[in-house]
């Protein structure tokens, strides 16, 4: 399924430069951001934050049959991170072997194509992770 | 004072070596390897392209550089494989790295000389106060056509540099270009692959204007070869710049430092900006290098440029070119197929 311009183009913040939120009150980060802090309700205070982009692997598993438009990329690792700030995020894993990609191994973000809608539509950017040697 | 406030370089993982091409088109891989001096070329990623290469080099010249990217007012991408045709490639690296909204951006192409191309800009509006820093990328995942003597070379890799007047790693004292209009090497709208002139890409093309902008360099800074502790001349192959070095009288060794095709192949675009970053990598405060790029076309954009002390304090900050250049995975031809997308599903 192709993805809707505006909803891509929203998401840029977000998948360019890993930007979330933080609630001043409770100190809880959030990946994607929140509207409102589930935790403070109304006494919340939501600000902008930029995540470092460092984290560990806290489950993964391994694709061998993806989904359209990453029909090259398979066989590949999709893991969920827990970054340093706190939020676990869904991500694939690059240039890691298999024998590197477990429970802990700490990642960095690395900026890679997520996507692309066919030879003529738009190229969808973002983050990916990468285990640190 | 006027310079390089930070740089940063990134090379894809993957190689292939100059055999396992020869082997698939029945060439003698020994002679090849030898005549055009390419061991093995790096191979981008399948989800890799000249946008991802330059927002990689562009967040390591930033980790070296004390400076907030809000405070970018340009960024200039220069590329032969820029990903869209029309939508801008310095868009998506201002977006990543947060120098977005208030700043400017273009994309730039002048075959393996955008870069350079970037960095003159950069420097004009930095110098006439139109921007507080600047950034210049070189970065490429060229391709070559298949079986063609480029397939040997065609590599990729970017090379980013922030132009500023405060917190110098290397001063810029002068700049200098030589361009004329030489059909040596092109690509039509909706070819794949460019196209070249063979050996007309040598003596009327590179070693004309390579050599010609370095020259005219020297004679604008009143200097000689003796003044220079490198020198980084463009990098289609790594024959080109050691015989432009031997015919200028220039010693070996003060070209190989910023020689870096026998390891990677060409990176067009992003070539001499690697290869100057390797050398920032290792110079001494105080060292002079005379830079001289080239795009087919034809022109060499040349730059005197003296290191400062500051670089031993930020150049730790970032992933050196060498590690890139040791951290690799080999490639069958078949799987380099697959990652340049030479095959049609």
């Amino acid at each position: 399924m192709v993805e809707g311009i505006p909803s891509i183009w929203r998401k840029i913040p977000n998948r360019y430069r890993l930007e979330g939120n933080v609630c001043e009150t409770c100190e809880t980060a959030y990946f994607p951001p929140r509207v409102v802090c589930p935790k403070c309700r109304r006494k919340g205070k939501l600000v902008k934050k930029r995540f470092s982009g460092n984290g560990k692997i806290y489950s993964f598993t391994k694709v061998y049959t993806p989904p359209t438009g990453l029909e090259l990329d398979a066989p590949y690792h999709l893991a969920i991170i827990e970054l340093s700030e706190g939020p676990k995020i869904l991500g694939q894993i690059v240039e890691s072997d298999d024998k590197k990609v477990k429970i802990g191994a700490q990642v960095k973000m690395v900026f890679r194509k997520m996507k692309e809608d066919g030879n003529a539509g738009l190229i969808h950017y973002g983050y990916k992770f990468k285990v640190i040697d | 004072m006027i310079g390089i406030v930070s740089y940063g370089a990134y090379i894809p993982k993957y190689r292939i070596k100059t055999e396992k091409i020869a082997e698939v088109w029945g060439e003698d891989s020994d002679r090849i390897t030898k005549g055009l001096g390419i061991i093995e070329k790096s191979v981008p990623n399948v989800d890799e392209d000249a946008s991802t290469l330059a927002v990689e080099a562009a967040r390591i010249a930033l980790k070296r550089a004390d400076i907030d990217p809000q405070e970018i007012d340009a960024i200039f991408v220069g590329s032969e494989s820029h990903p869209y045709a029309v939508k801008p490639t310095s868009t998506i690296v201002a977006e990543a790295i947060g120098a977005t909204p208030h700043m400017t951006a273009a994309d730039l192409e002048f075959a393996c000389k955008a870069g350079t191309a970037g960095i003159q800009i950069c420097l004009g509006l930095v110098k006439s106060g139109m921007a507080r820093y600047g950034v210049a990328i070189g970065s490429d995942t060229s391709q070559g056509r298949p079986g063609d003597a480029l397939e040997y070379s065609a590599s990729a890799g970017a090379g980013a540099y922030i132009i500023g007047q405060k917190n110098l790693v290397a001063e810029i004292n002068g700049t200098y270009s030589f361009t004329t209009d030489t059909p040596d090497f092109w690509r039509r709208p909706g070819q794949d692959y460019p196209s070249h002139g063979g050996r007309f890409t040598g003596e009327p093309a590179y070693f004309k204007h390579v050599g010609s902008a370095a020259r005219g360099m020297m004679e604008r800074m009143n200097t000689s070869i003796e003044d220079y502790d490198y020198f980084v001349f463009h990098q289609p192959n790594a024959k080109f710049p050691l015989r432009l070095a031997k015919k200028m009288g220039i010693p070996k060794e003060k070209v190989t430092p910023g020689l870096l095709t026998p390891y990677i192949g060409n990176t067009y675009s992003g070539a001499i900006m690697v290869a100057l970053s390797n050398v920032l990598d290792q110079a001494k405060p105080g060292a002079r290098i005379l830079v001289s790029s080239f795009g087919s076309g034809a022109g060499s954009d040349a730059f005197d440029i003296t290191v400062t002390d500051r670089i031993e304090e930020v150049r730790n900050r970032g992933t050196k070119v060498k590690e890139f250049i040791d951290n690799k995975e080999y490639l069958s031809y078949g799987k380099y197929v697959k990652h340049r997308r030479k095959l049609k599903m």
